[in-house]
């Protein structure tokens, strides 16, 4: 499905310094029986954002109005486990377009892409700066420049390239996906199914 | 003389490459398509939207497990939208011509059992699925792995994906494995030595002596837990085990046929020499019988062992906390002795006739603990049906044992299978993620014989003491 193009985004973020956090967590399997791509970020983090009798927790970040924006900075090897998509779904449906962790598990990593969310792996270091800076300001901005792969936090200048290689990183800025790119070639792929 | 050699996922990768893009994945061309009830929807809407349609229909196959029910499977299912997942998944795949086994067919059972006991998983294949466990189909040499659902749509309109090679990890396990020590326990040892992200990147071969003496079941476990330590797929070159299991099964290759692919089969080994981007290599005489403690698969020890302090591991200190705090626990605590309320055996990592097997062979002559709910269910039909034929039932009725109908069922407690707040399972699953057997659920994962040790005492036990 194609989806809006990205390029620069200037947010405040939502801090959730937590390691591993599992495809499980962002949306647990009791929510993923629409069969349409509708809704799943009502139940982002639903166990952790909600108790049993469906109240907010107080605690859990998203609950906290001090925290908005459209960038979700998560702690080391972050959406393992599940190859949901609805995890890319509901992040997605909530209002992120970016996620910054200093690992991605590589199924979420490439779900993540796919749905027209920019995965920004930066450096511990960096990540512990990002974390510092929001602990300070809960409004600290950061700017994430797609086209230059840089990651900047507003306050401190510190800044940061990534990693997105040239394909996808041309798919996300115009907003094209590789379904598209795939029906230009069928007959290749035809083809080539004849021969081996 | 070592760059001409090539490793065994060397070979099936690249003569699945249709095309490489420039600063891009490759264009991966996909043999067989697994798809079920929960992951599929989106996909064939997505289809539908753009007008397009399923370019090979033969190579994809269905089959409902996620979200059914494993009791009573005769009757209507009773949640509405587990009932509209199934009756999209056989409307999507009559409209497309596209093989169903529904709830019902002999056939229905976990899609990673039933593919490969009907033999549509074959050596040298490449496999995908929107299931992280389609690594399991790597145990037959196969490149396998779990992918999204826009990935899924990819494959039923063009048979391909988009997939940057991934790098190359070979873990070698050599020796003889101890008493009482499965294949789950090698799996779940080598998690806990990597970590749960400590293969992402990778794609592993498993290799050595303790492989090369597993049973087919055996590394179709192994190979389902890749994915736990955060590599996309792991892969066992296929051998005469191999072959023999393969051979006579339903869609298996026959005659002319089956000759011309054994001999392929054949040349698929890692040459002498081939380079791997990490070597690991473990003794099969440190690994015991495994459980974890914690809410991810890599917080696992032997079970003689303590559990670990926070300061003692590479990891955050809160996470670690957090964690040990779900699951009720304290740094340096022993697991022998914790009270169990709930057992689970089955899911595509051991609901196969080995584990039942196993299982049944500590429950023999005995009875279940009295407070301990234990939920048995096949991975197949056809599983179920050897766990009478061999007699198997009887053992566990005697033992106060009910059978259930094939599913994942608690594995991921997406149907009524749950356990419930605060209650602890052992599971012979593959994931101990909080809440991922229902809300506030704590799982214990292990082998089918600690999990019969369990039901047995109702608090955990070295199942070596039963044997």
């Amino acid at each position: 499905m194609a989806y809006d193009s990205f390029s620069i985004l200037k947010s405040s973020a939502v801090p959730m310094p937590i390691e591993n956090v599992d495809t499980d967590q962002i949306i647990p399997a009791r929510f993923l029986k629409a069969t349409e791509r509708k809704g799943f970020g009502d139940n982002l983090f639903r166990d952790w954002r909600y108790d049993k009798n469906d109240q907010p927790k107080a605690d859990f970040v998203l609950n906290n109005p001090t925290y908005s924006g459209k960038i979700l900075v998560g702690g080391k090897n972050f959406g393992s486990g599940s190859s949901r998509e609805h995890a890319a779904w509901a992040i997605y449906d909530y209002g992120f377009r970016c996620v910054v962790s200093s690992f991605f598990a590589d199924i979420f990593r490439g779900n993540a892409i796919n749905v027209g969310i920019l995965p920004v792996q930066v450096s511990p270091e960096f990540l512990h700066q990002i974390f510092e800076a929001i602990e300070k300001d809960p409004k600290a901005e950061l700017v994430v420049n797609l086209e230059e792969q840089k990651i900047s936090i507003v306050a401190t200048g510190a800044s940061e390239s990534f990693d997105i290689n040239g394909y996808k990183k041309h798919n996300l800025l115009n907003g094209f996906d590789d379904i598209d790119y795939l029906q230009a070639m069928k007959d290749e792929i035809k083809t080539f199914s004849v021969n081996r | 003389m070592s760059n001409s050699s090539k490793t065994l996922f060397d070979k099936v990768w690249d003569s699945h490459v249709v095309r490489q893009i420039a600063d891009g994945p490759d264009v991966f061309f996909i043999d067989r398509h697994f798809i079920h009830e929960v992951t599929s929807p989106v996909a064939f809407l997505g289809l539908e939207e753009r007008g397009i349609s399923v370019l090979f229909p033969e190579k994809t196959f269905a089959t409902a497990d996620h979200n059914t029910p494993t009791i009573n499977q005769h009757l209507p299912v009773e949640d509405p939208l587990s009932a509209n997942q199934l009756l999209q998944l056989e409307k999507n795949t009559a409209k497309y011509g596209i093989s169903h086994w529904g709830l019902g067919n002999p056939k229905n059972g976990i899609v990673h059992v039933v593919g490969p006991e009907n033999g549509i998983t074959l050596p040298g294949m490449t496999i995908v699925c929107g299931d992280s466990h389609t690594s399991t189909h790597g145990a037959f040499g196969a490149i396998a792995f779990g992918i999204g659902t826009s990935e899924v749509e990819m494959v039923l309109s063009s048979q391909c994906i988009m997939q940057p090679k991934p790098k190359k990890m070979r873990i070698n396990v050599n020796g003889v494995l101890g008493k009482g020590v499965t294949p789950k326990d090698v799996a779940l040892y080598i998690i806990s030595k990597l970590s749960t992200s400590g293969a992402t990147g990778y794609f592993v071969e498993y290799a050595g002596d303790v492989f090369r003496n597993m049973s087919m079941e055996g590394r179709m476990t192994v190979c389902n837990l890749s994915i736990e330590m955060g590599a996309r797929g792991g892969m066992i070159a296929p051998d005469q085990t191999t072959f023999d299991y393969i051979e006579g099964r339903d869609l298996a290759p026959k005659g002319a046929d089956w000759d011309r692919q054994l001999a392929y089969w054949k040349t698929l080994f890692t040459e002498e020499g081939a380079e791997f981007d990490q070597e690991i290599n473990f003794a099969a005489s440190d690994i015991e019988p495994m459980i974890t403690y914690g809410t991810n698969p890599g917080m696992g020890m032997g079970i003689s062992k303590l559990i670990p302090k926070a300061t003692d591991l590479d990891g955050g200190v809160s996470s670690y906390e957090k964690s040990l705090e779900y699951m009720g626990f304290s740094e340096e605590d022993s697991m022998i002795g914790k009270k169990v309320d709930y057992v689970f055996i089955g899911s595509c990592t051991n609901g196969r006739i080995e584990d039942f097997r196993a299982f049944a062979s500590i429950v023999k002559g005995r009875k279940k603990a009295e407070h301990v709910t234990a939920w048995v269910v096949p991975g197949s039909h056809v599983v179920e049906a050897q766990i009478h034929e061999e007699g198997i039932y009887d053992i566990l009725t005697e033992a106060g044992f009910a059978l259930r109908q094939p599913g994942c069922s608690a594995c991921l407690a997406m149907n009524d299978d749950k356990i419930p707040a605060g209650k602890y399972a052992v599971s012979t699953s593959n994931r101990n993620f909080e809440g991922r057997q229902g809300p506030g659920s704590r799982t214990l994962l292990a082998s089918p014989l600690v999990a019969a040790a369990a039901a047995i005492t109702g608090v955990v036990t070295d199942p070596r003491t039963f044997l």
